[in-house]
Order: structure tokens, then C-alpha cells, then sequence
């Protein structure tokens, strides 16, 4: 019975709505445009959001990444026209980190040095990263071809090199870059292995890039992995810069950065802590940095999920200005249809048959309004993906939030205009004119 | 002093369908007490056909208008089929109207919107009649005021008689106790005024109870009783026949 009346109000809505179709239409598209921004809108922050902790879960969230920083002027030696800088983290640190905190899988010192790399006649600039067998544990890459660092390399500080693939598109392009030679600075490397970047599709990704925190792709042309013993016996740990009438400025760095992988996600922030103690006792200047990746991501959850509420919440205001555009005209159709309110009300309309029949109206409309919205909305984020080069990612929530929302628009809207109709004196509209 | 009430209305041939006891209805003027109605003292039994006349301003729009339950008295009994109505609240009023009263207005008042058939039904739209069985009671009715053709046809494409014919027809849609006409002649040349006149009768003859206000002496002639209201009283009372 209910049903039977339900469908019939229904019935008679759309037939009025029908009647003024361009005003309906003109109602309708306040709300199309405010639930379809409010999910472009969510789909924008949540791909954002995405991007983010992607980046940051490529660092790995078992890891604590300790890198050295330069530290400020005033700390070095001051006056000195002719400078020795020493800083950052040494072996020694490496050493203590492996004595003092029990749960640590493996550490990882890496150290890094930017060098001309000749391959024939081609020459590209590359990342060379001295490190240890074991990086693999702590880096998002795979071993394509050949083998990666041994123990025997490390130990006879073999002249070998692995390469990345950025390396093989640029340097060897079409030639098989296995047991070929490449110059670094002035020595010759055997290469003996290929690795591929592996890209991270989602958050729960546990490995990482060594590259720390500037690891997106194409800020260098590419790492080439040798042995961490052959570097310091290559390039030695002293760099040179000259900077005009001053004179050079000598830098000595041993390591650039040490990874510590810990065992379970609890570990994480005890042992950064221990880390922490450990360096500020042995390092008088604040020449070290911990990144936490997965404080890194917690941080970026919290500030995506205030930048989605932003986000949604100005498309949620667009969403209430449809609202109140639809109260405006059912308000405005109420009393136009002022008479036919008395007619029905002198036929047998309850007020709530009238109620019934006006909040219908505002209902079809909003979702109507709300299910174009959904389509438009859901077509908005991939054309800003297309065009815009951003990715976007609708999520099912944010699609039944906005649908939701706008059912409640409608019936917070519809309400008022629908209980001021059904309040009428049936007397009074009937002399109405 | 409310009684159980129950919609299943039991009554005979000659029972009295409307009784009015003592019935007033004032208004408040701001401080002043307008006295519309005073001590109306009125029956109607089934099949009469009962002409309200009276200059403007003697209370025959309220008379309607607490008759049709759309008003409810200040003072006073209305019964309507035995069931009192002067202290049903506005839900159980609409319904008694919807299921009770066939309205006939002055100037028809369809719904513009709707076509003859939808407009006929209506009155049981209200009172839950199924669609099926509501389209064909509509479609007979349209018949029998002889728009049999036009069912399709919205209020506008119809001359003011043929729409007052599908007033009547969606009076008669519920099969009500009381047929209540407001100058049902008023807007209409007198040939169609006297179409409907005709239709008048012609329901009168089938045994519906009829109530005609107007000020039309023409129109008061075809009634079996006439009322005449002054000042909110009943001046006096006419039977014929």
C-alpha cells in the first residue's frame, strides 16, 4: 500500500517535473555540478595522496635512513682561506649502529659519488654507489641479468660495476652492456649485472630506492652499483671544490648515508630513537639527518586526509549552494501551484500526501542530479589525469558520500518547501488565483 | 467525547447524512469577534437536493466550507453520517472529504496538468484505490458526463461546460454522501449552464444528495428544499414537492 502510493507520488513528480523540464534541468545542474566536484574533487586529493605515499613506501617502511648533511658555516673552521671540512657519518657510526642495536636485519653504508661515466665514445654523467652485497634487502631493485656485489668483491675491491637500467637505455643502448668495460673517472669497470628499478604500485610495497629521499626517475641518468671498498679506494673520501679567490675547499666525507633495515614495522621508532642517542653522543655537529619513511607516511596520511577534507569540503559548498538553488525553486513552484495544493487538499489530501508529493519532486531531482553527478564526476578525474598529468583515483566511498549527500541536500532542502505546501489553508488556495 | 470512529458508514434510505446542531462559526478580526455562522440548525437525509441562497456576506461560503470539511465549526454538532466531524483533526478531516464530499466549484479547479482521466481520479487516488481499478471507474465517469472521447484531453483543450462535466465526474469518484456545488453555473454560458443544470437532476433522480449554494433563482428552482441565509441565520426554508 505504501509502495502502491510511493510509486504513484513518484510517478506524479516526474510527470511535473516533466512539465517544466528546462527548470528542472537548470535545478538539477546545481547539484550535478556539486556532488561531481566534491568526487573530482576527492578523486584529485586521494590520487595526490596516493602519489605521495607511494614515494615515500619506495623508501621502504622497515627502513631508518641516516644521510649526511653539510652543516652550516658558522660550525666549520672559520677565518681559514684553505679549508678541511670533515663531517658526516663514518664507518665507525656504521660500526656502532651493528653493536648496539639488537634487532637491526642488516645496514647498509652506502656511499655515493657523481662521475663522468664513457662507455666507446659515449659519455653520460652517473651516480656511482658504493655499497655492500647485501643492498638488495633494502632497495626496490631487481636483478635483471648477471649477478650483483659479492663478498670476494668487497674483499679484493674488484674494479666491477653493476648497472641500472637508465644506464643501459643511455650507454649502451642497443648493445648487451654484460662483460663489457666502462670508464669511470679514469679506471675501467667490468660490468657484471643488470638491475631494474621495481616500480611500487601501492603503499604496502616493503622495499626501497637507496636514493633517499630524491628518488624520482630522471633526476640523474642512473646509478652504477661497485663495490663500497673499491670506491673508497678510487675516489677516495676527499672532494675538492675550487670556488674562485678563495681557494679550494676541501670536503671529506666517508659515507653518505647509511640504511638500517629493522625487523618488524614496531622496531621502527625505538630504534630510530637508539639511533639517534647514538649519533648525537659521537657527533658534535649537526651533520646528520634521520628520515623515518614510515613516519614519513603516517605524516602524509594525516596531512592528505586534512588536504581531502579541504578539498571536499569546498565542493561540498557547491554542493549546498545546489541545495539551496533547489529549495528556491520548490519554493517558487509551491506557491505557483498554490491552487492545485487546495484542489487536492479539498479532494482528500492529507498534508502529509502533500509533503509526500513535493519532497518526491525534490528527491528525483536531487538524484537525478546526483546520479548525472556521479557519471560527470567520474569522468572529470580522467580527463585531469589525460590532460593534466595528475593521477586521480576515485574510491567507492567518495562516490556513495556524495550520493548521500546529496539525498540529504534534497531532503534537508525539499523538506521546508514541502511542509510549507502541505500547511496552506486549503480555503485560502483554493480562492487563489 | 470523541467516539470510536469508523469509516464503514451504515445507512438506510431517508437517514440523515448531515445534521447541524446549534452550529457557529466566528472569527477573530484582529479584537473583534466576527460571527459568521449563527446557531444553524440544519438535517439532510439521503437523496435531497438542497439549495443555500443568500446576498454575499451571509455566511454561505463558510456554510460550505465547514459543510465540505474544510472549516471546522466554533461552537456547535456537526454530524455527517452519523459520525461527528466538528472534532476530527485535520488528517481524519481530509480523508472524511476525500471519501465523503464531491466537490463541484465555481470555476471547475482541474489541475491543469493532468488529462481528463487523471484528473477524475484523483479523489481516489487519496482514498489508496488501486490504478487499475481507479482508471476504469475514471473512464466510466467520463462516460457518463459524456467526455467518453476526450479522456486524453488536458483541461485547457475543453470548453468550460466539458470541463465542469469532468468536475462533476471526479465528484462522483468516490461515490460520496454529499454532493456539494459552489454556483456550479457560475462561469458557464447559460446553454452549458443548463447542461449541467440537467446533470444535476439527473443525479438527484439516481438518489445522490445534492447541495447547491448559488444566488441564482433559476438554479434554486430545480432543488426539492431551499435555504435562504441572512446575516449568518437561517431566514427561512422552502420545500417543494
Amino acid at each position: 500500500m505504501f509502495l502502491y502510493r510511493a510509486r504513484r507520488t513518484v510517478k506524479l513528480g516526474i510527470k511535473s517535473l516533466w512539465n517544466h523540464r528546462l527548470r528542472s534541468t537548470l535545478t538539477a545542474l546545481g547539484i550535478i555540478f556539486g556532488v561531481s566536484s566534491v568526487i573530482a574533487m576527492l578523486a584529485i586529493g586521494e590520487g595526490a595522496s596516493r602519489t605521495a605515499q607511494e614515494q615515500i613506501a619506495r623508501l621502504g617502511s622497515l627502513n631508518i635512513i641516516i644521510k649526511t648533511v653539510k652543516p652550516s658555516e658558522e660550525q666549520s673552521a672559520t677565518g681559514q682561506q684553505q679549508s678541511l671540512q670533515e663531517y658526516g657519518l663514518t664507518y665507525k657510526d656504521a660500526e656502532r649502529f651493528r653493536n648496539n642495536i639488537s634487532n637491526v636485519q642488516v645496514i647498509v653504508p652506502v656511499r655515493r659519488t657523481g662521475q663522468q661515466v664513457w662507455y666507446r665514445n659515449r659519455k653520460i654523467s652517473a651516480e656511482v654507489v658504493g655499497t655492500v652485497p647485501w643492498h638488495l634487502e633494502t632497495a626496490p631493485v631487481h636483478l635483471e641479468m648477471g649477478r650483483f656485489l659479492a663478498g670476494s668483491d668487497m674483499d679484493y675491491k674488484q674494479d666491477i660495476c653493476i648497472v641500472d637500467e637508465r644506464i643501459v637505455d643511455e650507454l649502451f643502448r642497443f648493445d648487451d652492456p654484460i662483460d663489457q668495460y666502462v670508464k669511470i673517472a679514469s679506471d675501467y669497470y667490468l660490468v657484471v649485472g643488470i638491475v631494474s628499478n621495481i616500480p611500487v604500485t601501492s603503499s604496502s610495497a616493503p622495499e626501497e630506492n637507496t636514493n633517499g629521499t630524491k628518488m624520482q626517475s630522471g633526476a640523474n641518468a642512473g646509478n652504477i652499483y661497485i663495490p663500497l671498498t673499491t670506491v673508497k679506494d678510487r675516489f677516495g673520501e676527499m672532494t675538492v671544490q675550487l670556488n674562485g679567490q678563495s681557494g679550494a675547499n676541501i670536503e671529506k666525507v666517508e659515507l653518505q648515508e647509511v640504511i638500517v633495515k629493522v625487523s618488524s614495522i614496531d622496531e621502527v621508532l625505538p630504534t630510530r630513537d637508539i639511533i639517534d642517542t647514538i649519533l648525537s653522543r659521537f657527533h658534535k655537529k649537526n651533520d646528520y639527518q634521520i628520515i623515518v619513511p614510515l613516519e614519513l607516511l603516517r605524516q602524509a596520511r594525516r596531512t592528505q586526509a586534512i588536504f581531502s577534507i579541504v578539498l571536499g569540503s569546498i565542493a561540498a559548498i557547491s554542493l549546498l549552494v545546489g541545495g539551496i538553488g533547489i529549495m528556491n525553486i520548490m519554493l517558487a513552484t509551491v506557491s505557483e501551484r498554490t491552487r492545485e495544493i487546495g484542489i487536492r487538499r479539498a479532494l482528500g489530501a492529507r498534508k502529509r500526501d502533500i509533503i509526500f508529493q513535493f519532497l518526491s519532486e525534490t528527491l528525483i531531482l536531487t538524484f537525478a542530479g546526483g546520479i548525472l553527478g556521479i557519471v560527470l564526476g567520474s569522468a572529470i578525474p580522467y580527463f585531469v589525469t589525460y590532460f593534466g598529468k595528475m593521477p586521480t583515483v576515485i574510491t567507492g566511498s567518495s562516490l556513495l558520500l556524495s550520493f548521500g549527500i546529496s539525498g540529504a541536500v534534497g531532503i534537508a532542502f525539499g523538506l521546508y518547501p514541502a511542509y510549507r505546501a502541505a500547511n496552506m489553508d486549503p480555503i485560502e488556495s483554493l480562492r487563489h488565483e | 467525547m470523541i467516539q470510536h470512529q469508523s469509516n464503514r458508514l451504515d445507512f438506510s434510505t431517508d437517514s440523515e447524512i448531515l445534521i447541524f446542531e446549534k452550529l457557529c462559526k466566528h472569527y477573530w478580526l484582529g479584537q473583534v469577534e466576527l460571527k459568521v455562522l449563527r446557531d444553524i440548525d440544519l438535517t439532510v437525509k439521503k437523496g435531497d437536493y438542497l439549495a443555500i441562497m443568500g446576498p454575499s456576506g451571509s455566511g454561505k461560503s463558510t456554510l460550505l466550507n465547514v459543510i465540505g470539511c474544510l472549516d471546522r465549526p466554533t461552537y456547535g454538532k456537526y454530524l455527517l453520517g452519523g459520525q461527528d466531524v466538528s472534532l476530527l483533526d485535520d488528517n481524519q478531516l481530509s480523508l472524511i472529504r476525500g471519501q465523503h464530499i464531491g466537490f463541484v466549484f465555481q470555476s471547475f479547479n482541474l489541475i491543469a496538468q493532468l488529462n481528463i482521466i487523471e484528473n477524475i481520479e484523483v479523489p481516489m487516488f487519496y482514498q489508496g484505490l488501486s490504478e487499475h481499478a481507479s482508471a476504469a471507474r475514471a473512464k466510466e465517469l467520463a462516460e457518463m458526463v459524456g467526455l467518453g472521447d476526450r479522456i486524453k484531453h488536458r483541461p485547457s483543450e475543453l470548453s468550460g461546460g466539458q470541463q465542469q462535466r469532468v468536475a462533476i465526474a471526479r465528484s462522483l469518484a468516490n461515490d460520496p454522501l454529499i454532493i456539494l456545488a459552489d454556483e456550479p453555473t457560475g462561469n458557464l454560458d447559460s446553454q452549458s449552464g443548463a447542461d449541467i443544470l440537467g446533470i444535476l437532476d439527473r443525479l438527484h433522480e439516481q438518489g445522490k444528495t445534492l447541495i447547491v449554494i448559488t444566488h441564482d433563482e433559476d438554479i434554486a428552482k430545480h432543488a426539492r428544499r431551499e435555504i435562504r441565509l441572512l446575516d449568518g441565520q437561517i431566514q427561512k426554508e422552502v420545500r417543494k414537492g
